[in-house]
C-alpha cells in the first residue's frame, strides 16, 4: 500500500516546486513578464520620466507598469498547463485546493521578481522619491498578494478559451480596478508623506488588505468549479 | 466492496449523438473491455468515467459499501491512462514521478522510484527529461504515474499503443494485475487486449 504523507501544505509545495523548476528550465513567463516591464518602464523614463511630475501621477505610472507587465505573465501558470495538455492528469492526480494554493504562491513570487527588478529601476530612471521607504514597501507587498490572489483565479478562467491574452487583461481589468484605486493611492501617500505616513494610508490599506483576504478567499471557494467543469 | 454504476449514458456533440443509453454496473474483480470502431465514443466513455468530460444525460456512480463516493475519493482511486494524456516535458521521469506521487500523498524514496521505473523496463532513464523519451517509453511513464496510488479504478484507451513487444508484456502484467484486484475498464480495437475482459460492450452498434 502507498505510504501516506502530509496533506494541503506538502502538495501545494510540490505544486510550487514544480512550476518553480518548470519556470527555471524554460523562462516561460519570467521571460515575457520581465521584457514587458522593462520596456514599459523605459519609455515612461524616456517620456515622462525626468519632468519632476508629481507623486500621484509617479504612483499611477508605477502600478500601470505592474499591471500591464502582471497582465503578460501571470496566466501562464494555467495557459502552459492546457496548452501542454498536462492540465487533464493534474486534473485527474491532484486536489484543486492544492494547485490553487501552489500556483497562486508562485505567481505572486513571480510578481515579487519582477518587483524586485522594476522597483529600483523606477527610481533611478525617474524622478520619484519615496518619502516612506516603509509604507511603500507594505503597499507594494499587499497589493500583490491581491493582484496575484485575483489574477490567478482570472487565469484559471481563460486558460480554456481561444483568446487568452487579450480575455486576461481584459477580465481582469474590471476585477483589479479597486486593488488598483487603492494601490495607486497608497503608493501615493508614501512617495508624498507627511506627518504620519501609515495613519494618512490607513483607508488605503484597509482596501488593500480587505480585497486579498476577499479575493484569496473567493478564489479558494470558486478554483474547485473553475477548474474541473 | 467498490463498484461502479453507469446508467443510460448519453453524449452528444451538438447534433452528433455518441454514445446513446450505455449501462453497465461493475465490482471489484470485474473487467469491462469497451470496443467500436474509430470515433464510436469508446475514449468519450472512458472520459466520462474519469471525470474529464460530462455526460449530456445519465450517470455515472463509483461507491463502497453501497456509500457513494465524493469527487475526492474517487480521484484517490480511479487512475486513468490515454493517449492524449501527457506529462511534463521540462521534468525528468523522476521529477514527474516524484511530483505526481506527492499529489497523490504518497511518500517516495529515490530507491523506490528506481525500483518503479525498473519494474517499466525504464531502469537507468529516470534522470532523461520526459519530452526527450520516445513515445512508447512516455506511454511506461504513463502507466508508471497511473499506479502510484494502486487505483481501484483502473481505465485504460489503447493500453499498448506505441509499446513494442517488451511493453506489451508489461502492460499485459498490470492487466492481470489489475482485473484481480481491482475494476478495469479498457477501450480498444486489439482482440488481445479485450479477449481477457469477461464484459464487454460494444459501441456504434
Amino acid at each position: 500500500m502507498p505510504k501516506s504523507s502530509s496533506g494541503l501544505a506538502s502538495k501545494s509545495l510540490a505544486v510550487l516546486r514544480k512550476d518553480i523548476l518548470s519556470e527555471y528550465r524554460t523562462r516561460y513567463a519570467v521571460n515575457a513578464i520581465l521584457l514587458f516591464g522593462v520596456t514599459t518602464l523605459t519609455v515612461v523614463s524616456f517620456s515622462v520620466g525626468q519632468l519632476g511630475l508629481p507623486g500621484d501621477v509617479y504612483a499611477a505610472l508605477f502600478w500601470i507598469i505592474l499591471f500591464f507587465s502582471a497582465m503578460s505573465g501571470l496566466a501562464q501558470v494555467f495557459v502552459k498547463e492546457e496548452e501542454s495538455r498536462t492540465a487533464i492528469v493534474l486534473r485527474l492526480t491532484s486536489d484543486p485546493s492544492a494547485i490553487y494554493i501552489g500556483k497562486l504562491a508562485f505567481n505572486f513570487l513571480l510578481l515579487m521578481l519582477l518587483e524586485l527588478v522594476i522597483t529600483p529601476l523606477f527610481f533611478i530612471m525617474t524622478d520619484a522619491r519615496a518619502a516612506d521607504v516603509g509604507l511603500f514597501l507594505v503597499v507594494l507587498v499587499i497589493g500583490s498578494i491581491g493582484l496575484a490572489g485575483a489574477s490567478t483565479l482570472i487565469a484559471a478562467i481563460i486558460s480554456k478559451a481561444n483568446i487568452k491574452g487579450a480575455l486576461f487583461a481584459v477580465l481582469s481589468f474590471p476585477i483589479l480596478l479597486p486593488l488598483l484605486i487603492g494601490a495607486i493611492g497608497g503608493t501615493r501617500k508614501a512617495l508624498t508623506a507627511g506627518e504620519n505616513p501609515f495613519a494618512a494610508a490607513s483607508s488605503e490599506l484597509q482596501l488593500l488588505v480587505s480585497y486579498a483576504v476577499v479575493m484569496i478567499t473567493a478564489g479558494w471557494l470558486l478554483f474547485e468549479f473553475v477548474w474541473e467543469e | 466492496m467498490y463498484g461502479v454504476e453507469v446508467t443510460k449514458l448519453s453524449k452528444r456533440f451538438g447534433t452528433r449523438r455518441v454514445l446513446d443509453e450505455v449501462s453497465f454496473t461493475l465490482a471489484v474483480g470485474d473487467s469491462l473491455a469497451v470496443v467500436g470502431k474509430n470515433g464510436s465514443g469508446k475514449t468519450t466513455l472512458l472520459k466520462i468515467l474519469a471525470g474529464l468530460s460530462t455526460p449530456t444525460r445519465g450517470s455515472v456512480t463509483f461507491s463502497n459499501e453501497k456509500k457513494k463516493l465524493d469527487r475526492a475519493e474517487i480521484r484517490n482511486r480511479l487512475s486513468y491512462v490515454g493517449p492524449e494524456l501527457t506529462l511534463y516535458d521540462s521534468l525528468t521521469a523522476a521529477e514527474n514521478l516524484t511530483f505526481f506521487a506527492a499529489m497523490r500523498g504518497v511518500s517516495l524514496e529515490k530507491d523506490r522510484v528506481d525500483s518503479i521505473l525498473g519494474d517499466l523496463q525504464l531502469g537507468g532513464r529516470g534522470g532523461d527529461f520526459y519530452g526527450a523519451y520516445s513515445s512508447g517509453m512516455k506511454q511506461r511513464l504513463k502507466y508508471a504515474v497511473a499506479l502510484l496510488n494502486d487505483p481501484v479504478y483502473l481505465l485504460l484507451d489503447e493500453p499498448t499503443a506505441n509499446l513494442d513487444d517488451e511493453g506489451k508484456a508489461v502492460v499485459a502484467g498490470i492487466m492481470a494485475r489489475q482485473k484481480k484486484n481491482g475494476i478495469l475498464i479498457v477501450a480498444t480495437n486489439e482482440a488481445g487486449e479485450y479477449g481477457f475482459a469477461e464484459k464487454l460492450i460494444r459501441l456504434g452498434v
